[in-house]
């Protein structure tokens, strides 16, 4: 029939979509089911034994995870580590069971999202101190987090220079008196997340003009940032544009955003004295701005993961 | 829980159906991003096809349109245009509007250079200006064609204008985009049902509008002759 194409486009649309859902409720449910297998331990090969002090140090999908994976491995192999990378596994999904079972003995994560993602859902636990807490309380048995750096990749309401300077703006807390005028440009779950809308009205008394949903920190969030579409956005604190265009984050000091750390996730059984005090090391000179600077170095100026890992462990004095 | 099963739920709540971004409100938003679009790939398209279908020269432009037109990333143009022209009128309306034309001016070429050789001839001999033969002959035949190519472009826009939540605006994709990002799957699923039903309805609309519009005996032809 003629309308062949028509009907054929519109069976395509549908099946798309219900591929779409499917996957959406498939990985959904996957993802809890692999955290609640997680406590059966059986003898790994890869850790067998007293005699391996090698170490197979895994990276998530994105630069700035990568990044950190090559600092840990390069610190250790100073300290005469035997290190093996793998880089860009994947999402969390895919790279925590396989840390649970020791095929991967490193990998670097985030406090928070690790906690509330992973180990309990249903955790309040808001500053540093809290979610380090109950990390140590509630991981499984074969898993371990280490000392956590000062540097936080978290979310934060971030402004321009330009309007940082007009309205003298250093925490969220000093929006009060002009968010009344302002629109907040963030991911659209901002809308429904705790600690979004709700939360900001919630912690710092906060209501904005208007909310334009975009991305998460990415292009689309820049862009209306910068071209004063939105007057304050969602943008992560490791975000390069933050140097490059001399963004402003302002500080969160009631922490209505959960602390996000950076945080060596490890296989208990593959550990020992010295590799944990040298990314305990690592982590004690691992600042937000540092992160920040190499993260500008790897994203913006293409520097390679090496060099930049290399540059920081000198200055710092741990290789 | 199965897709129609979410979608039947979320849709039959009524509370989505009143406030602020609402059904009604997002449906009319829709409608927006899709007429305009398609208004202006009309106007460029049509013009276009059929000049080039009436003097044959060009064609090669039509072709290789053909065989491109569908690799075009709407997405990544929109996101493009939202980092380089910032967040105007025209950020998603090029997009759009790139996507419906390649099938408007493709159908309106091969209705007009279609039109048999004889009858164009006659048109010739009986002294008829090009701007009569094109108006008074070619077109009229072409029109089953036209229509084709307008209903193809009118629902990819219709699937497509989704896109427009991207950038912080309206539409069904509204439902969509926030409803993924949630985890929410009511509106994921139900935006995505009132957007096929959309599509469907464009389907009746060119089924009424090819009855009314093409005259009997081409419509007739039409349906003999031509594939797509």
């Amino acid at each position: 029939m003629r309308t062949r194409t028509a009907t054929g486009g519109i069976a395509a649309i549908a099946a798309i979509t219900l591929a779409a859902v499917a996957a959406c409720s498939s990985s959904a449910s996957s993802s809890s089911s692999s955290s609640a297998s997680a406590s059966a331990s059986s003898s790994n090969p890869l850790s067998s034994g007293g005699s391996s002090t090698s170490v197979v140090v895994g990276s998530a999908n994105f630069p700035e995870n990568e990044l950190l994976a090559t600092v840990y491995a390069q610190a250790l192999q100073a300290k005469g580590v035997k290190v093996s990378t793998k880089l860009n596994i994947g999402a969390r999904e895919v790279y925590y069971p396989q840390v649970e079972k020791g095929t991967i003995s490193i990998i670097p994560e985030y406090n928070g999202t690790l906690l509330t993602v992973e180990v309990d859902k249903t955790s309040t636990a808001k500053t540093t101190a809290e979610v380090d807490a109950a990390l140590a309380a509630k991981l499984p048995s074969t898993l371990q987090v280490l000392n956590s750096a000062p540097a936080q990749d978290s979310d934060s309401i971030t402004v321009t220079q330009a309007t940082a300077n007009k309205y003298h703006l250093k925490s969220i807390a000093d929006l009060k008196p002009y968010a009344a005028n302002m629109a907040l440009g963030a991911p659209p779950e901002f809308k429904t997340r705790s600690d979004g809308i709700a939360g900001l009205k919630a912690t710092y008394g906060l209501t904005f003009k208007s909310f334009v949903p975009l991305d998460e920190s990415g292009p689309l969030t820049l862009a209306a940032l910068q071209s004063g579409k939105v007057q304050a956005a969602d943008v992560f604190t490791t975000t390069p544009q933050i140097v490059t265009d001399k963004l402003v984050s302002l500080a969160d000091p009631k922490f209505n955003f959960a602390a996000q750390n950076v945080i060596p996730l490890v296989y208990k059984p593959a550990m020992n004295a010295t590799i944990i005090n040298t990314l305990n090391a690592v982590d004690a000179k691992l600042t937000t701005e540092a992160l920040l600077q190499m993260d500008n170095a790897v994203i913006t100026e293409h520097a390679s993961y090496s060099t930049v890992a290399a540059g920081f462990l000198q200055a710092e004095g741990l290789s | 829980m199965s897709f129609f099963s979410y979608a039947w739920d979320w849709v039959t709540t009524s509370a989505n159906w009143q406030g602020s971004d609402s059904i009604p409100q997002q449906i009319i938003a829709h409608l927006g991003y899709t007429v305009l679009p398609l208004l202006i790939a009309a106007l460029i398209g049509i013009p276009l096809g059929v000049a080039i279908g009436h003097t044959g020269r060009g064609a090669v432009l039509v072709v290789n349109l053909a065989n491109a037109w569908r690799a075009i990333p709407t997405l990544g143009l929109l996101i493009l245009l939202a980092v380089y022209l910032g967040f105007s009128i025209l950020t998603w309306l090029i997009p759009l509007v790139v996507l419906a034309i390649p099938p408007i001016i493709i159908n309106a070429y091969e209705g007009v250079a279609g039109v048999d050789p004889d009858v164009k001839d006659a048109a010739k001999g009986m002294g008829m200006t090009p701007w009569q033969q094109v108006t008074r002959v070619e077109l009229p035949i072409a029109l089953p064609l036209l229509l084709v190519g307008l209903r193809t472009a009118t629902i990819f826009v219709v699937a497509t204008a989704t896109i427009a939540a991207y950038i912080g605006l309206g539409g069904l994709g509204r439902f969509i985009i926030d409803g993924l990002a949630s985890n929410d799957y009511g509106p994921v699923a139900g935006g995505a049902l009132l957007v096929v039903l959309l599509a469907v309805l464009v389907l009746a609309l060119f089924a009424v509008l090819n009855r009314l519009v093409v005259p009997v005996g081409l419509r007739k032809q039409a349906e003999l002759g031509r594939t797509e």
